[in-house]
């Protein structure tokens, strides 16, 4: 991938609302290599979203966050892959990740109440046929995502000017 | 009493940035926007705040020795090998300072007897010529140009030299220009050192931050390893101003004078800050490549930000500071700077902080997110422009 790219990327995954006009400043490229660079990104799915990073903490809307384990078969000259696409097709579903360790693969989903979590995994995930076990648990406090740290901090206490 | 005060104190004028600092302070309003700042706007990474936090449970808060610890040391000096080619034997030709300004008073101080001439280019930090005075020296001004985007040339120093001409100054990537000097250009002071035997004392501390070619120390160069008093810190490559931790290196004859002094009026740079700034040049590499990366995109911003404002401003690659002229708007350094506070709220330092050639200048700090930066030169712009109205400069 061209140099120009790898910056854009590093620019654009801590700030997706950066305009073409500023990303070609900042990175001392003009607005048309920019633009360029980006429409191919998007072609190519190597920029897959512009998603909005949100503390949902702060809404009055209570969400439950579940990390579920999942230990399962592999399928012969399949691998893991079909078995994670049958859990990731479906929509509840946030991430699917592959691990190693323990178990194999980490489902990440959200729903409304504990109860619509559990029936999801009771109904829909278990009983899947290459699952073999699968532990579920609930996100109680988010800390940090995607290198942002979501409790408060103290302000800066740097002094307004100096030599 | 009579005479309560040492008259050589007394007679050192009061730093034109405390000035402003009092300005600013007594407004002490929240809406101030200040781009005054001298120091990173990031924390210190926190694996080096996590090494001090650690020497402390462990209950590391003795004097360490009066050059530094051990490790330190040998860090200090794989860390010049390794990045400026430049080696220095830990035992004899190394010491860790309370921040570089330590290093300019001691390293003055062991150098100088009474009338010896310091040139100090300007504009520059601000400490070089009080503590040339207070060394008992002569601050021999030179007074870098702007056509020379602030780089010291051969002519100028040769002008400025005298039959007592016994240190230059050298305080590149420079605050508040930003400019750096190129390895040709080094050449060429290197050759005007030897020739007319003079001491170097070169000021560092920026040489992590530099965006175009890689730093140069002019200790590297043949010659010049045993006239040069290098000096370089912490503060700046990893965010750790309050750290107040530097380093100096030089020949013996001159650091073991400099290390009496150090003995006698600091006794060791802190402790803590030493355990941690171990971990600094061993595992910070990677910290200083993203501050960097960050501060050049911003250095792009800013210089792009100015000249679409129509103001006159040369492409700095080094320090975090860029230096725009206001000359054609007609007011002083100063002048600006009061106006754009007292109208917009945006605190700026006048390039006069740093020597009288600043003049017409501003130095604008980008320690600051970009965010921040967007803001400030925002209100910058809006006032620019009303300025040219009033002055019917359109």
């Amino acid at each position: 991938m061209s140099e120009l790219k790898e910056k854009i990327l590093a620019i654009m995954e801590k700030n997706s609302k950066v305009s073409v006009e500023d990303l070609a400043v900042l990175l001392g490229d003009t607005e048309d290599n920019v633009s360029r660079a980006i429409y191919e990104m998007e072609q190519d799915k190597i920029i897959c979203g512009y998603h909005t990073l949100i503390n949902w903490n702060k809404v009055n809307n209570e969400k439950v966050i579940a990390m579920i384990e999942v230990r399962v078969t592999p399928q012969r000259g399949q691998g893991f892959d079909r078995i994670a696409e049958r859990i990731y097709n479906f929509s509840e579903v946030n991430s699917v990740y592959l691990i190693s360790g323990g178990f194999d693969l980490m489902v990440m989903l959200e729903g409304k109440t504990l109860q619509e979590v559990a029936m999801f995994v009771s109904d829909k995930l278990s009983p899947l046929d290459s699952v073999l076990s699968t532990a579920t648990h609930f996100v109680l406090k988010k800390y940090k995502e995607h290198g942002t740290i979501f409790v408060s901090q103290s302000p800066r206490e740097r002094m307004l000017i100096t030599p | 009493m009579k005479n309560m005060l040492a008259e050589r104190t007394v007679g050192i004028k009061p730093s034109g940035i405390r000035k402003f600092f009092d300005l600013v302070s007594e407004m002490d309003d929240p809406d101030v926007i200040s781009l005054g700042v001298g120091e990173p706007d990031f924390d210190t990474p926190w694996h080096i705040r996590e090494e001090g936090i650690y020497s402390l449970e462990r209950g590391r808060t003795f004097y360490t020795s009066n050059s530094g610890l051990k490790d330190l040391r040998n860090e200090i000096c794989n860390y010049l090998k390794r990045m400026y080619q430049v080696e220095y034997n830990p035992d004899t030709e190394v010491m860790v300072t309370v921040g570089g300004s330590e290093a300019i008073d001691i390293g003055l101080r062991a150098v100088l007897n009474p009338g010896d001439e310091v040139i100090i280019p300007q504009p520059s930090y601000v400490s070089y010529e009080p503590c040339t005075i207070l060394a008992g020296g002569k601050p021999v001004i030179l007074e870098l140009q702007e056509k020379n985007e602030f780089r010291l040339t051969k002519e100028e120093l040769l002008a400025a030299i005298t039959p007592k001409t016994k240190v230059l100054i050298l305080p590149f990537p420079n605050n508040p220009t930003g400019s750096v000097l190129r390895r040709e250009d080094l050449e060429d002071i290197a050759e005007v050192c030897i020739e007319k035997d003079i001491l170097v004392m070169s000021d560092e501390i920026y040489s992590e931050l530099t965006y175009g070619a890689k730093h140069v120390t002019i200790a590297s160069l043949p010659g010049m390893r045993e006239r040069t008093i290098l000096i370089n810190g912490f503060s700046k490559a990893y965010a750790m101003t309050g750290w107040r931790l530097g380093y100096t290196c030089a020949p013996h004859v001159i650091l073991e004078q400099m290390l009496k002094i150090h003995q006698f009026a600091i006794m060791c740079a802190p402790t803590t800050s030493q355990y941690a700034a171990v971990s600094a040049l061993k595992n910070g590499d990677k910290d200083v490549e993203e501050m960097r990366i960050s501060y050049n995109q911003r250095r792009r911003f800013l210089v792009h930000t100015f000249r679409k404002m129509g103001l006159k401003c040369f492409e700095p690659f080094g320090a975090f500071y860029v230096f725009p002229s206001i000359k054609e708007l007609g007011m002083t350094s100063d002048e600006f700077a009061m106006e754009l506070l007292n109208r917009e709220k945006v605190a700026v330092v006048p390039g006069t902080a740093f020597g009288d050639c600043g003049e017409g200048f501003l130095r604008i700090s980008y320690a600051y997110s970009l965010d921040e930066l967007k803001h400030a030169t925002d209100r910058i712009a809006r006032f620019v422009a009303e300025i040219r109205k009033e002055k019917g400069l359109i």
